[in-house]
């Protein structure tokens, strides 16, 4: 049994049960979180990469990353210091494509590590960014991504917490096992699912 | 599950809570933990705070009202000494400063940016350390800051404080009286040469301010750790 908070009642205006993950409350802003200083990164080196056991497999850059088929996504998103933004738009190009243009949909890497200009990584199983559920994006709301939220693009996977979704993405690392990325280090889950409250190690 | 064990008001919009948490495992200077509250209908709300004690001192955080929270207006008006509310933590691994690290350190921290930064202000001095440590520390006015009585005490014992005030300043301030800026960390940051350590916490503009002049002043981005708080109350 919880203890109650005395005179503590709440404002339980929270949206859609259905929709807002336990622990979590609903915003209209969308903060920033970042563990430095934000990375600006121009078009013209940007590239992103797929590799495997230290091999570049495929890599795009700016422009031929924008020639790749699109696809307008709109979801909920949820940061795991409790806040949940609904019905957040964004455009990009899916993880499945990616790895089609690549030739690698037959690859078996069970997990992928997604890493960043400026250092950051995250571990992810490959699952949960095949099959439609991730994508690199660079537009929110019809604007280029914004640098301060990840831009020129950043990975989109909107089921896990957002810490997921790495910002200034610029490849996917193929590999069997799922060896922790820079928060999962630090005290934070491995997987990171908001349904199951799998914020911290431990949950 | 966390007693409060007293509290102390800081500014008008800050109060302390000291934490009594029975199984607490200690913390290290800069951590944060999870705050839940239960209403008497069982609706329950979270949020992060960040710790304001070193450790080994009674547990303590200090929280700032956001006039349109929900959780923040009943830590810092309505909870009092012998309530309960359930805490989880510590929490992090990153945003954290050692007493044995040698690197010069520079803290800068705007408004109540300056919790976390406190906690490693409080560590380096039960420490004793003699690394070089330098607060800069931005507020409103001068009712605004946080500490101000301790961080008094603290400066020129192993801490250097410099402070901008914002919006007001009193008169014959002689301290800096804008907002953080090139120039600033030009006069207050340890040269980059010095190999420094720093952490940044603040709203996501004064956050970015700093951060991306101190990288403009050649300082490594991997030792620019940063702490950015929107509007989460």
């Amino acid at each position: 049994m919880p203890v109650i908070s005395r005179g503590f009642h709440g404002r339980r205006q929270d949206g859609p049960p259905d929709r807002v993950p336990p622990g979590q409350y609903v915003t209209e802003d969308f903060p920033v979180l970042s563990a430095g200083p934000t990375p600006h990164v121009h078009l013209d080196s940007w590239t992103f990469e797929i590799q495997r056991g230290g091999d570049l497999l495929h890599a795009w850059t700016w422009e031929e990353f924008q020639g790749l088929p699109r696809e307008d996504v709109t979801r909920d998103i949820h940061c795991v210091t409790k806040w949940s933004k609904l019905d957040t738009t964004w455009e990009g190009v899916s993880v499945d494509t990616l790895l089609d243009a690549a030739r690698l949909l037959d690859e078996d890497s069970a997990y992928v590590l997604a890493y960043s200009y400026g250092g950051y990584d995250t571990n992810l199983p490959r699952d949960d960014v095949t099959g439609g559920k991730a994508w690199v994006v660079d537009t929110f709301d019809g604007e280029p991504l914004d640098p301060e939220h990840g831009g020129p693009a950043r990975l989109l996977v909107p089921h896990l917490y957002f810490w997921k979704s790495a910002k200034w993405v610029r490849g996917l690392i193929m590999r069997d096992e799922d060896d922790p990325g820079f928060w999962e280090s630090n005290g934070y889950h491995l997987r990171g699912d908001p349904w199951l409250e799998q914020r911290y190690w431990g949950d | 599950m966390a007693e409060v064990a007293a509290t102390v008001p800081e500014t008008p919009r800050t109060r302390t809570l000291v934490l009594d948490v029975r199984g607490w495992s200690g913390h290290r200077a800069g951590q944060h933990l999870d705050v839940r509250l239960t209403s008497d209908d069982g609706y329950q709300a979270q949020r992060s705070y960040s710790i304001a004690s070193a450790p080994g001192q009674p547990l303590a955080i200090t929280v700032e009202r956001l006039e349109d929270g929900e959780v923040s207006p009943y830590l810092v008006d309505v909870v009092h000494d012998g309530d309960a509310f359930e805490v989880r933590g510590p929490i992090g691994g990153y945003f954290v400063w050692e007493p044995g690290d040698e690197r010069p350190v520079l803290l800068v921290g705007g408004g109540s940016g300056v919790v976390p930064l406190m906690a490693m202000a409080r560590a380096h001095n039960a420490a004793g350390a003699d690394t070089r440590m330098r607060l800069l520390y931005s507020s409103r006015t001068l009712d605004d800051v946080i500490y101000r009585e301790e961080l008094g005490h603290l400066d020129g014992n192993g801490l250097d404080i410099v402070y901008t005030l914002t919006r007001g300043q009193p008169p014959g301030w002689t301290g800096y009286a804008r907002r953080i800026d090139d120039d600033m960390l030009r006069e207050v940051a340890w040269p980059a040469g010095d190999g420094p350590i720093v952490f940044v916490c603040g709203s996501t503009h004064f956050v970015d301010a700093a951060a991306d002049g101190l990288v403009r002043l050649g300082y490594d981005p991997r030792w620019v750790k940063t702490e950015r708080f929107g509007a989460t109350g």
